[in-house]
């Protein structure tokens, strides 16, 4: 929500102040003329002023890869929908809504084929959850922080999305009594392939084609996509085409070696689905500049995929000591909540950190709490559900770093 | 007048909904049920979507599972698979699959993943050897997925599994073969004991 501040109105000595001088002059002040402005437009941009933008480097697999969203630049909760993050294996399909189908079969009395318009016609609800790269702050994990909260934190946006339960969907076509999975295909080039337990499928899950009011974009899955609430990125599978109920999981790739984690001990967690709880503080943070002394607003994002987010304390001395931030409305489950604390800055050094508790009342835990369980060893694809505590320090100049 | 006067009260009802009730509507547990909406005699089906035929499944990819249910009919070896490597993968992956400065290496890594650099790969990480064919068949060569036939899939992934010393060379990999095969790591996997942080 915005929040429209009133002018200030003079106060009684600032008016006589003025004198009578002044008052004449204000009668003979005309300001300047202002042109006319731009016309109307069919679909709006922002203002040529604005330049937060998603970032990513080189990539080893041409125009495709990551995207991050930047964190910094943002306000309220709702990743605005150009900029959220992307991650595409290769790259992004144009598909076109009316000849894409969703297939639903495998352990189900009648296995049925949806158009996109017989899915809108569904009962549809609107939720608001994050999205969260499993590997998003991963480098951290490794001990190679990011500089900003875009590049350590930015494969995760939050979003209203728009759909119909996946609840709904199974239960047209009829569950057989055998079935545990379900397994989604997505219509990229990678058909990117996922097995979801029947459990969650039956709970939260949505096919989605709204996202923040309007179609899902294509870079989201565009026309349609699954959207798992509090579950790692990679299974919520965009260009969704076909669902299929199955008894087992089918060990994709990404499942069965790509998303796991790799312990010490030479084993691996698979299966490892939930985003626990963590929080990272945006303003201020990395890259940014305190202009002087005085009073900041600390902000920041909060979010677990296991529930509600009931506590964010914010500390600016390393941890040593802690200071509950208010939880700024609304508060969903699986989705972002911006927390905030009034700081005055004395102009010398702090390191400000964020640590959040859920409903569960498990609590954000730090790198070292992190490392001492699941240590350093990298699996195929780096380091996956990390979740600790990031520290930004503030500069006597007012530059703000990582640590 | 008397339908207009409900949409009215409608509306109004609708514009005081408090934040607690949208904090509900966004509670999944809330939303989603029949009750109370008006459906058709027959709850729960809303009489959407038409019955697949054989022509629906033909746009899909094939599903294989552990169990190698959902693998095509075909077969092929590893000295059949050389040629197909090293015409479609090895640019990326290295001659002997050993990997490039930016892709992946698809072999060796044994007996390395408790050590401080593990080298999880293909050979040393992946427990179903299903998978393997399940996902060159979906998303690989990388620049042209989609177009390597059934028997080719068959035999670039023996040759894959012949590279790490699974299969022997003349290993014939078909559907009923490949569900067959053991792979080094395939005890290697435990379930999410999280939250594991005290």
């Amino acid at each position: 929500m915005l929040q429209h501040r009133k002018p200030r109105p003079f106060n009684r000595r600032e008016f006589s102040a003025l004198g009578a001088a002044g008052l004449s002059a204000l009668a003979l002040r005309r300001a300047a003329a202002l042109e006319l402005g731009d016309p109307r437009r069919p679909y709006g941009e922002r203002s040529p002023f604005e330049h937060a933008v998603r970032s990513f480097g080189p990539s080893v697999t041409p125009g495709t890869g990551s995207s991050r969203t930047p964190l910094q630049d943002l306000c309220g909760t709702i990743t605005p929908s150009s900029l959220h993050f992307e991650r595409h294996h290769s790259g992004v399909p144009k598909i076109d809504p009316n000849a894409h189908e969703l297939l639903l079969d495998g352990l189900v009395e009648r296995p049925l084929v949806f158009t996109m318009k017989e899915l809108s016609r569904f009962p549809s609800v609107s939720h608001v959850h994050f999205i969260e790269c499993a590997g998003n702050s991963g480098r951290e994990h490794e001990g190679r922080p990011g500089e900003t909260v875009q590049r350590s934190h930015g494969l995760f946006s939050n979003t209203e999305w728009t759909g119909v339960l996946l609840k709904t969907v199974l239960e047209e076509a009829g569950i057989k009594r055998k079935a545990r999975w379900i397994v989604a295909e997505g219509a990229d080039a990678s058909r990117m392939s996922r097995s979801i337990p029947l459990e969650k499928a039956l709970d939260d899950v949505l096919v989605a084609y709204g996202q923040n009011g309007e179609a899902l974009r294509p870079e989201q899955g565009y026309p349609l996509r699954l959207v798992v609430p509090g579950w790692e990125g990679n299974i919520n599978i965009k260009w969704l085409g076909r669902i299929m109920v199955t008894d087992e999981p089918f060990m994709t790739r990404e499942e069965a070696a790509v998303y796991t984690d790799l312990m010490p001990d030479g084993k691996a967690r698979w299966f490892t689905f939930v985003m626990e709880a963590k929080s990272v503080i945006t303003r201020p943070s990395g890259e940014q500049l305190l202009d002087a002394p005085g009073f900041y607003e600390i902000s920041g994002l909060a979010w677990s995929g296991r529930g509600r987010i009931t506590r964010v304390e914010v500390s600016t001395d390393d941890g040593k000591t802690w200071t509950d931030a208010q939880l700024n409305s609304p508060v969903f489950p699986k989705a972002v909540t911006r927390f905030s604390l009034a700081w005055k800055w004395d102009g010398g050094e702090a390191a400000l950190q964020s640590r959040c508790t859920d409903e569960t009342g498990y609590v954000q835990p730090t790198r070292e709490q992190l490392i001492s369980v699941r240590g350093l060893h990298p699996g195929p694809d780096g380091f996956n559900h990390y979740n600790g505590i990031k520290t930004w320090f503030v500069h006597r100049d007012g530059k703000v770093s990582h640590v | 007048m008397y339908k207009r006067s409900i949409f009215y009260a409608l509306a109004v009802l609708a514009f005081t909904a408090t934040a607690a009730d949208l904090a509900k509507h966004n509670d999944p547990k809330q939303t989603g049920s029949l009750k109370g909406r008006v459906t058709s005699p027959e709850a729960g089906r809303y009489g959407l979507g038409r019955p697949a035929a054989a022509a629906d499944f033909t746009k899909h990819e094939y599903l294989v599972d552990p169990n190698g249910t959902g693998l095509p009919k075909g077969h092929g070896t590893a000295q059949e698979g050389r040629t197909i490597y090293s015409q479609s993968c090895a640019a990326c992956h290295g001659l002997h699959g050993e990997g490039t400065n930016e892709y992946p290496p698809l072999v060796d890594g044994r007996a390395t993943l408790k050590s401080d650099k593990p080298l999880p790969t293909v050979g040393s990480y992946w427990p179903y050897a299903t998978t393997v064919w399940d996902y060159i068949n979906r998303a690989m060569p990388y620049p042209n997925p989609g177009t390597l036939k059934p028997d080719e899939i068959y035999a670039v992934t023996a040759y894959l599994l012949a590279m790490n010393g699974i299969v022997p060379e003349n290993f014939e990999l078909n559907e009923r073969t490949l569900p067959q095969v053991k792979m080094p790591n395939r005890g290697g996997f435990i379930p999410d004991p999280r939250p594991d942080v005290k």
